[in-house]
């Protein structure tokens, strides 16, 4: 490729990008709990302790803002191609925010509740 | 050989229809084309665009067997019968195999498809070295067919918005010319939900594209260019 100087961004790149990176983390993610299931006995004892523990509590939670961030691009990305009428996309977009906000309240809610 | 083909008339009929055809023709050696020609023959109202039927002016696009491709260079006997024709989807059907590239050519418009260059013009031409000739190969081929373009589904459903690959293969085209001058305009210009991000990697332009070209690569050098410029 020829050596560019390039500056001066705008908007769509970001978001992009950031769909990319969720990807990654949840790959590593899911990996980590793929190398768990292999390795661990699979009994409530084991299961609770690994949520117990703050890092994989801290690693859970990345993951969960990684799925719904990605959750974001994707579904504004369906929308995008399918539902045109301004309005009834922004009631769409509206509807999806919340419910993502909510589900990472919840998702907050269920990994600090373990004892 | 047997032929399915996609009949439109908005002068006289209310629904487009298919017509079936058979056609004597040994199918070893000769194109599709070839027997669209001599199916015009038998039934001279078939509408079909075509000229230099080897693959260069890119014509002939049609939706052959629900793939899209160019008649001239698309060997018969390689084909399943019936062979069911259809134009290029996506756009407005003009007649029969004919659609109205208008929208395509638009978006083609819109990438400003040429040389950008403020210096003074020199005496003979802007030369390039071989190396920078080369990041050229693979863009510059696009005739401009819309078989890529008309076989993506973000296009489908943007077709106004979305630039599309052969759009993005030739803004790319521009973008890695060592002797343009008008990259981060054309990035600016590109840098929109819409214009370039409707691309999903869904790669059917590779798939269906007669010259062998990659657009979903073009597209992907544009998005690196774009985070290189932000980071």
């Amino acid at each position: 490729m020829v050596k560019r100087i390039v500056s001066g961004a705008h908007y769509g790149l970001k978001d992009w990008l950031i769909q990319r990176v969720t990807a990654v983390v949840m790959a590593f993610y899911s990996l980590f709990l793929i190398g768990f299931f292999l390795t661990q006995p699979l009994t409530y004892a084991s299961w609770n302790s690994l949520f117990y523990s703050l890092p994989v509590r801290l690693a859970s939670l990345l993951f969960l803002f990684s799925v719904l961030i990605h959750a974001w691009v994707g579904m504004r990305d369906i929308f995008m191609d399918y539902i045109h009428p301004t309005f009834i996309r922004l009631t769409l977009h509206v509807a999806v925010i919340l419910a993502l906000m909510a589900y990472a309240a919840w998702a907050v809610q269920i990994l600090w509740s373990v004892q | 050989m047997k032929f399915s083909i996609y009949r439109y008339n908005p002068e006289t009929d209310t629904k487009p229809y298919m017509q079936d055809y058979e056609l004597d023709i040994e199918p070893e050696g000769k194109m599709l084309l070839d027997a669209i020609l001599l199916l015009k023959e038998q039934d001279e109202t078939l509408s079909v665009r075509r000229s230099c039927r080897e693959g260069v002016c890119g014509s002939d696009g049609m939706n052959i067997n629900g793939r899209n491709g160019l008649a001239c260079v698309t060997p018969l006997r390689d084909l399943k019968q019936p062979v069911e024709l259809r134009p290029l989807p996506g756009l407005p059907v003009i007649r029969d195999l004919i659609v109205d590239m208008s929208q395509f050519f638009k978006h083609y418009r819109s990438v400003k498809p040429y040389l950008i260059n403020a210096d003074p013009e020199p005496e003979i031409e802007r030369l390039q070295s071989p190396e920078d000739r080369a990041e050229l190969d693979g863009l510059y081929e696009c005739i401009l067919c819309a078989c890529c373009s008309t076989s993506c589904p973000s296009f489908w459903w943007n077709p106004d918005k979305f630039v599309g690959p052969a759009g993005l293969l030739q803004s790319y085209r521009f973008i890695n010319d060592s002797r343009d001058q008008a990259t981060n305009e054309r990035l600016d210009d590109l840098e929109d939900p819409y214009r370039l991000f409707r691309c999903h990697s869904i790669m059917n332009c590779v798939e269906v594209c007669p010259k062998g070209l990659n657009p979903t690569r073009a597209i992907g050098k544009i998005k690196e260019l774009l985070v290189k410029r932000t980071v």
